[in-house]
């Protein structure tokens, strides 16, 4: 076990991968104790102090409605992580399964994957996710499944590419020789190979699906009110660009910073696993 | 040649088909009957016959499918249920909107990406190269409705140079255009750069130095020339990420688009609306990559053999 978590000991030893990894940590915490972390609520109104600009009492000012523009982060951090690594954990395992299997099995059932996967491949994750949000309609759920099945492809692509690449290998053909079950080569020994280069994609994918759950709730089809999602909160105070910037600068400033971390931390990772070539590969 | 663009082109119609299915199948897939599904809330009895009858939406579902695509080709795309008005005609006054802002923003793509990942392969490993780099990955991890907005914010309302939002005249297709294609041109750039990079170790640019010629005149002449062929395929194949770009852009600045008309028929639940505009989405991004593929094999000799 210890030796597993060696390359993410490295990534945190690089500087950017330090810098990266503590922020993402910073976000997760408050993500998990908002409640605890603020003396406000983030649905009660206050009308008297709306569109406050930051001072002692609110850190980061007040939104339209009055209501504190830090606790509404905070809240938001905790939709935006949740939703996202929902999503992408549920895309994941879908696609390992597909991936896996068209590539173990082959034959027809490998052909109508690989279809599917390169018909839906050339179109941008938005206009799949607007499809499946069209379907189940606006909110949490619908956010999730449009998001899962948005990268579904991107998951599946790359599993088969390494499991195809794995299932040629001694290791396996010695296993199979020696009457292992298609059960036992498959998660025995291909998945968990296969494994290390998609926990990385999936990771990198996050980042782009806090992005996607963003634009979602900035169209207004997200997480509903009162639930504060950094999206929504944009789109609201788009409208009060002009007095209270601080209601779209403050949540979009927290969104990148998150979604560059990310990809830093995400970086700093490939190099402690090298997996660079394997992952171009797909 | 020709050959190549045939047999490209007879698989567009699998591709083209699997989108509409999908696209039709919306109607049945969304919660609740089809028909209240195509009607307003309150509607009087006998418009649920008019709408039966006008779909076929008491016949089976291929039969369905050939009235609804007949209808399409045709260019009948249907009534919107809230607008209330044909959604072809919703469609026309959307369509130049869309593609003014589209072809901008992709022009500005390749103009400005190819450029700079130039500058970035002349001057590799020193400044002007990673000055380039760091800003375009920047752009790239920037949403791009945020991206929008601080725009928005710095040169409408703090400057006052453009105007925040709408479609008048091309001030207000600055902005729009800057924020897609700002978020995308570090793939072109890093693409053009690698590109640069590898030609240029190829004996053949040694023998053209040997012959005396003037570097830069390699450079732009011959190394561009062979390194542009990678980079035509990306840029054709980020035609559907320009589109996918230009859906939020759209509504960031109230600009009255393809994009702007899917949200709000996603939001009103106006379904015949959705399915025109998700169709219309499809087919462009199809188009655009069937456009990059015959591009390639033009420049490409090797990708005409792909398909034979």
């Amino acid at each position: 076990m210890m030796r597993r978590l060696t390359p993410l000991r490295n990534a945190f030893r690089t500087p950017t991968g330090m810098l990266a990894g503590g922020w993402l940590l910073l976000v997760i915490t408050v993500a998990v104790f908002a409640h605890l972390l603020t003396p406000y609520d983030y649905d009660i109104q206050d009308l008297a102090h709306a569109k406050m600009p930051p001072d002692a009492a609110h850190w980061m000012g007040t939104d339209e409605f009055g209501r504190d523009l830090m606790t509404r982060i905070f809240y938001g951090a905790r939709t935006s992580m949740t939703v996202s690594t929902v999503s992408i954990g549920l895309s994941l395992l879908c696609g390992l399964t597909l991936g896996a299997a068209a590539a173990y099995f082959g034959g027809w059932f490998d052909r109508v994957v690989t279809t599917a996967v390169d018909l839906t491949w050339s179109f941008p994750e938005i206009l799949i996710a607007l499809l499946l949000v069209a379907i189940i309609g606006p909110g949490t759920m619908g956010t999730m499944v449009a998001i899962s099945v948005a990268y579904l492809a991107q998951f599946t692509r790359l599993t088969r590419a390494q499991i195809l690449s794995l299932k040629s290998e001694t290791f396996v053909e010695a296993a199979r020789s020696l009457g292992a079950s298609h059960g036992h080569l498959l998660f025995g020994h291909l998945i968990p190979n296969a494994l290390t280069p998609v926990l990385v994609a999936a990771m990198l994918a996050t980042g782009d699906a806090i992005i996607l759950e963003a634009t979602l709730g900035f169209f207004g089809l997200g997480a509903q009110p009162p639930t504060p999602s950094w999206g929504a909160m944009m789109s609201s105070g788009a409208a009060q660009l002009f007095t209270a910037p601080w209601i779209i600068l403050l949540p979009g400033l927290v969104l990148t910073i998150t979604v560059i971390a990310i990809n830093l931390f995400g970086d700093a990772l490939i190099e402690a696993l090298d997996i660079r070539a394997k992952l171009r590969d797909a | 040649m020709l050959g190549y663009i045939i047999k490209r082109s007879l698989l567009l119609i699998p591709v083209f088909f699997a989108a509409s299915v999908v696209v039709f199948l919306l109607i049945h897939m969304v919660p609740g009957d089809p028909v209240d599904n195509l009607l307003r809330v309150g509607a009087p009895p006998e418009q649920r016959q008019i709408i039966t009858e006008r779909y076929g939406l008491d016949k089976p579902l291929v039969i369905q499918y050939a009235i609804w695509m007949n209808g399409v080709l045709h260019g009948d795309l249907g009534n919107a249920i809230i607008m209330r008005r044909p959604v072809a005609d919703l469609l026309a006054e959307a369509l130049p909107h869309s593609i003014a802002l589209g072809a901008s923003a992709f022009l500005f793509y390749a103009i400005v990406g190819i450029t700079l990942g130039v500058i970035a392969a002349l001057w590799r490993d020193r400044w002007p190269d990673r000055t380039i780099m760091t800003g375009v990955l920047f752009g790239s991890t920037l949403p791009s409705f945020w991206l929008g907005l601080l725009l928005m914010l710095i040169f409408s309302v703090w400057l006052g140079w453009l105007p925040v939002s709408g479609a008048r005249g091309w001030k207000s297709l600055v902005l729009p255009v800057l924020t897609i294609g700002l978020g995308g041109t570090a793939l072109v750039t890093r693409i053009t750069r690698v590109a640069m990079v590898e030609v240029q170790r190829k004996d053949f640019v040694l023998l053209l130095h040997a012959k005396g010629i003037h570097p830069l005149k390699i450079q732009l002449l011959r190394v561009l020339h062979h390194a542009l062929i990678p980079v035509v395929t990306i840029l054709a194949l980020r035609i559907g990420f320009v589109l996918g770009g230009a859906i939020t852009v759209e509504v960031v600045f109230a600009r009255p688009g393809i994009g702007t008309l899917l949200i709000r028929g996603i939001m009103q639940h106006d379904y015949p609306v959705v399915q025109a505009s998700l169709l219309m989405l499809a087919m462009a991004v199809i188009l655009g990559t069937f456009l990059g593929d015959v591009l390639q094999a033009l420049m490409d000799p090797r990708a005409r053999a792909s398909l034979s």
